[in-house]
């Protein structure tokens, strides 16, 4: 171990061009640095973001035990015989109240172990709803400028809600698994509005036709599509086997292709730019607020509105105007 | 440093090597390390020594557990740390635990890992260990630097895009 008195400050460059370079270790050091939000990651982020671009981005999200884990190994496997370079991030929840987290979506991914062209990293929500960590957009940022060409998020098993994956991937898939029954009708207004493909995994049992029936019917209904251009597919997968892996492949990269004819992509990547600038300043901003009011002082205007001697708008109002928001009146 | 330490979480690897399947005791330290706030992650049963260094690399972890049951740790722990050093990874702490008998222990040490915890060892002494061994740089907000990297690539990436201005 270094000596503690005279190491240099960590040189982040240094990580970035070995990341670009292909070293695994920087790679992993960088998302480490990107987690904690530690002070040079903003710096190496900047330069990770002139790196990248290149890698397409899919996300995989659907009921816990759907078979979201066990279908990314397959699809991995499938990109790799395709001669693709594979990153994985599996986010899982932390627990609310102690923070902690059992991230086990390795166990599944296995088969996947000694290929170097293959980088897993498994990440804890850390309290963030949405099915994704904060972290996550720029650890898949670090796996784009590190080369890999298709970079797969697994989300936090979702629910209805969870739509934070199309502020992140190009490419969504959703899976399900039949027997769910109304189920189906009650991911309808969430989840199955961000799909860009369907899987109904398991599809060896009992009811995957239904299933599938009744997600082709509710996308018939469906008018409010973000783009027109593309029908979502629904496809029938059986991951522990590998069935119909290859297909999703092929869909992938469809999909892919009809994004970059119809322009669909270049505003995909719009509206991600806009939401993470948008991301950022409300950071700023709040930092900026924590950094202007004393912790006693906030709890003495919490208590003021509390107790009706103020009211939260023109509290509000008077604290913008303080840190510069909106100009004096 | 236990300021620092709420916040940067521990990250754990909880690692079952060699062939036995039984890991109801990796998955109750797991569990008990998570309720600590630790960040764990357990990569299943029958891995071999350069699976769990290469999800060492690749989670970045502050710290790698084995549980082994079997007898193979003779084989397996010197083979861990060899991968480790040939890696560049010197900033972790290895720790064991399982069925260790005592004539081993002074040789497992001297490879360098720690804890050695046997059955009957309670589970707030491993949660203690732990955050009382894990290197204080990897938990501060500024990480070390990298120790060079050989041999450990990926296939290189074509020619990087221009520099931002």
């Amino acid at each position: 171990m270094a000596e503690t008195g005279n190491v240099a400050p960590i040189a982040s460059l240094d990580v970035v061009d070995r990341l670009i370079a292909g070293d695994r270790r920087a790679l992993a050091r960088a998302i480490t640095l990107i987690e904690n939000g530690s002070p040079q990651a903003r710096q190496m982020l900047a330069r990770l973001h002139a790196h990248g671009g290149h890698a397409h981005i899919v996300g995989f999200t659907g009921s816990p035990g759907a078979g979201k884990s066990t279908l990314v190994m397959q699809l991995a496997r499938e990109l790799r015989r395709r001669d693709q370079r594979v990153g994985v991030i599996a986010v899982d929840p932390s627990s609310p109240f102690t923070g902690g987290a059992i991230l086990g979506d390795r166990i599944r991914m296995q088969e996947l172990a000694g290929d170097p062209n293959v980088f897993i990293r498994s990440m804890a929500s850390r309290g963030s709803l949405g099915g994704l960590a904060v972290a996550t957009r720029d650890a898949v940022r670090a796996l784009d400028a590190a080369g890999f060409d298709t970079v797969i998020i697994e989300t936090v098993g979702a629910g209805q809600a969870e739509v934070e994956i199309v502020r992140a991937a190009q490419t969504v898939i959703v899976v399900t698994v039949p027997g769910m029954g109304d189920d189906i009708q009650a991911i309808k207004a969430g989840i199955l509005e961000i799909a860009d493909i369907f899987v109904v995994n398991k599809a060896d049992r009992p009811g995957a036709d239904q299933t599938a029936a009744e997600l082709r019917m509710l996308l018939s209904l469906d008018e409010h599509r973000r783009e027109r251009e593309w029908r979502p597919p629904i496809l029938k997968t059986n991951a522990t086997t590998g069935e119909g892996v290859a297909a999703l492949a092929d869909q992938l990269a469809k999909h892919l292709a009809s994004l970059r004819e119809t322009g669909a992509l270049a505003s995909r990547s719009g509206r991600q730019a806009q939401s993470e600038m948008l991301a950022l300043l409300q950071q700023a901003m709040m930092e900026r607020i924590a950094a202007t009011i004393a912790p006693d002082e906030w709890e003495r205007l919490v208590q003021a509105v509390v107790e009706r001697r103020s009211d939260p708008y023109s509290t509000a109002d008077a604290l913008a105007r303080r840190i510069g928001l909106v100009p004096e009146a | 440093m236990a300021e620092t330490n709420e916040q940067r979480k521990i990250r754990v690897l909880v690692a079952k090597p060699g062939l036995d399947g039984h890991d109801r005791g990796a998955k109750v330290i797991a569990r008990a390390l998570r309720d600590a706030g630790m960040e764990v992650i357990y990569t299943g049963i029958r891995q071999t020594p350069p699976m769990i260094v290469e999800a060492a690399i690749q989670e970045d972890v502050d710290a790698i557990l084995m549980s082994i049951l079997s007898g193979a740790h003779m084989a397996i722990f010197p083979k861990v740390m060899e991968l480790l050093h040939e890696n560049g990874v010197h900033d972790v702490l290895v720790m064991a635990g399982g069925i260790l008998p005592d004539e081993d222990i002074p040789a497992i040490e001297a490879m360098g890992i720690k804890g050695n915890f046997g059955p009957g060892t309670p589970l707030s002494a491993i949660i203690d260990f732990v955050r009382a061994n894990v290197s204080p740089e990897r938990m501060s907000q500024e990480l070390p630097p990298l120790a060079p990297t050989a041999g450990a690539s990926f296939e290189a990436t074509p020619a990087p895009a221009k520099e931002a201005q």
